[in-house]
């Protein structure tokens, strides 16, 4: 098994008083897909924000690529984010925007710029975001994620307001990345979506990660045919009685 | 440093679209105009423009900062995601909220004297207005990034903008009438001084108020003042006065900053 590109140890966070990462152990290996599952305030956002630096954690360790995440801000460079349906300057337009991001990275990535064709942004891209649908802002959202080629995509919620061809398109796109060795992390609600997309599925409950293995793993574990019924049955406290 | 310029340089170019900025503009555009429409001597329409800057370049300042930065939220939160300094794109956020709003204020004030032209009576006076228009910017949005990097709650947050703002120009002059009318058998003159420092809008009218003639019917305190600001150590008394006030709450906010969870 090769070395995992990201990795979480023991991972712990609290707001105030309230726990929302209780001791997270997660791997996630290059070239796959890991689809975090889980209720909502299960600490998947939370999970995410950690890597990307975003949220700082009480104790534990994030490693991205065998170097500790620490601080520094060099290794940000090698991932992209799709943020959950977000408003952005709204008098800025998507062009100007992802002008903007180009500056802050800096030369050396290879562009791929095809996700504006392929999702016919280019009448959008140059009008203010405010006037744009979230819809159409979440697809800008997407074009700014994958812009710059990243070892890892983190998508959070990546479908989430899209119609169903643009949808289609960002996963046929997910699909093709992954066949060229890109690395995603992935939440979802939708299960379905998920099991077309995920090689691996990790699953949280109230800050902790009660399952980390391959989709087949966990079908197998809870003896369901498809992914939503898994989680399902992994929902249900006694199973999870059961299990321990 | 990089990051800092690009952060400004497309926030900026934001805020300079916000129709509210227009407004502000606008306005200030219009009082002045009408004022001198009014008046022929420039000197009086100053006087009557030191009144309004001071009541309203504080609260425009705290208030659209504040609001400013808590819709700006997501998009922090998009920047922080790429690999930039913490520290660097607080000061790029910082002065791409201050540089368009002191811009606004100097477009709309000095717009209307500029296409008068002038014989250049009362321009050293615009200029000190002008001047302290941009310093009082410069505190009340250090003073919103604080509030809006420190407090989660947005209701909350712009509460407590407005209330520094109203501490700051209402009660805070209560407090010091109260002070010297309960005390007026001694001489305060000092004391006054002192907490007339302690206030970033008072340090701006006290010093923008000497400049005109009436100052000499202020009595032995104002002449205190005068003599105070005529003198070096209390131009960089106040100098330094105003600068903690744009230091300490922006030093503070940074720090904030980079501990904050997103």
């Amino acid at each position: 098994m090769s070395e995992p590109l990201v990795r979480f140890t023991k991972l712990s966070k609290a707001f105030g008083s309230l726990p929302v990462l209780r001791g997270v152990d997660m791997a996630v290996r290059p070239g796959r897909v890991m689809a975090i599952v889980g209720p909502n305030g299960a600490g998947k956002t939370t999970l995410i924000k950690a890597l990307l630096g975003l949220t700082h954690p009480d104790s534990g360790e994030i490693s991205f690529a065998g170097d500790a995440v620490n601080g520094d801000e060099a290794y940000r460079a090698r991932i992209g984010y799709m943020p959950q349906i977000a408003r952005y300057p709204e008098n800025l337009t998507g062009a100007e925007l992802i002008a903007m991001l180009k500056d802050l990275r800096g030369e050396g990535a290879t562009l791929d710029e095809e996700l504006i064709e392929k999702l016919d942004l280019h009448s959008a891209l140059s009008k203010p975001l405010r006037v744009l649908s979230g819809g159409t802002r979440q697809k800008v959202n997407a074009v700014m994620a994958f812009l710059f080629s990243p070892e890892l995509l983190v998508l959070d919620e990546p479908t989430a307001g899209l119609d169903p061809l643009s949808s289609r398109i960002l996963k046929d796109k997910i699909l093709s990345a992954t066949a060229s060795g890109g690395t995603f992390i992935v939440t979802s609600h939708i299960m379905n979506e998920l099991e077309e997309l995920a090689d691996d599925v990790a699953f949280m409950l109230e800050g902790r990660a009660l399952f980390v293995g391959t989709l087949d793993e966990l079908k197998r574990i809870t003896g369901q045919p498809t992914l939503e019924r898994s989680v399902a049955t992994m929902m249900r406290r006694d199973w999870l009685t059961e299990a321990a | 440093m990089n990051t800092l310029l690009k952060v400004l340089k497309y926030q900026s170019k934001d805020a300079v679209r916000s129709r509210w900025l227009l407004a502000y503009t606008v306005f200030f555009m219009l009082v002045t105009e009408v004022l001198l429409r009014f008046s022929s001597d420039p000197t009086k329409v100053e006087l009557s423009l030191v009144s309004v800057v001071l009541f309203l370049v504080p609260l425009v300042s705290i208030v659209f900062g504040t609001v400013y930065l808590y819709n700006a939220r997501e998009f922090i939160e998009l920047l922080l995601a790429q690999p930039v300094n913490r520290r660097q794109m607080y000061a790029g956020l910082y002065l791409g909220l201050t540089l368009p709003l002191a811009l606004a204020f100097l477009a709309g004030l000095g717009a209307p004297f500029l296409f008068r032209g002038s014989d250049g009576s009362g321009m050293g006076t615009l200029a000190w207005l002008l001047v302290s228009g941009v310093v009082l910017t410069c505190v009340f949005t250090a003073v919103a990034s604080l509030i809006a990097i420190r407090c989660e709650d947005r209701l909350r947050g712009l509460g407590a903008a407005i209330g520094v703002w109203l501490l700051l120009t209402v009660a805070y002059d209560g407090l010091v009438l109260f002070i010297l009318a309960a005390f007026s058998s001694y001489p305060l003159e000092h004391a006054a001084l002192g907490l007339m420092m302690a206030n970033p809008i008072d340090i701006a009218r006290v010093s923008l108020l000497l400049r005109f003639d009436g100052a000499a019917m202020m009595g032995y305190t104002g002449a205190v003042f005068l003599d105070f600001f005529g003198k070096a150590y209390g131009m960089v008394l106040t100098a330094a006065a105003l600068s903690l006030w744009v230091l300490l709450p922006f030093v503070y906010g940074m720090r904030a900053f980079q501990r904050k969870d997103f």
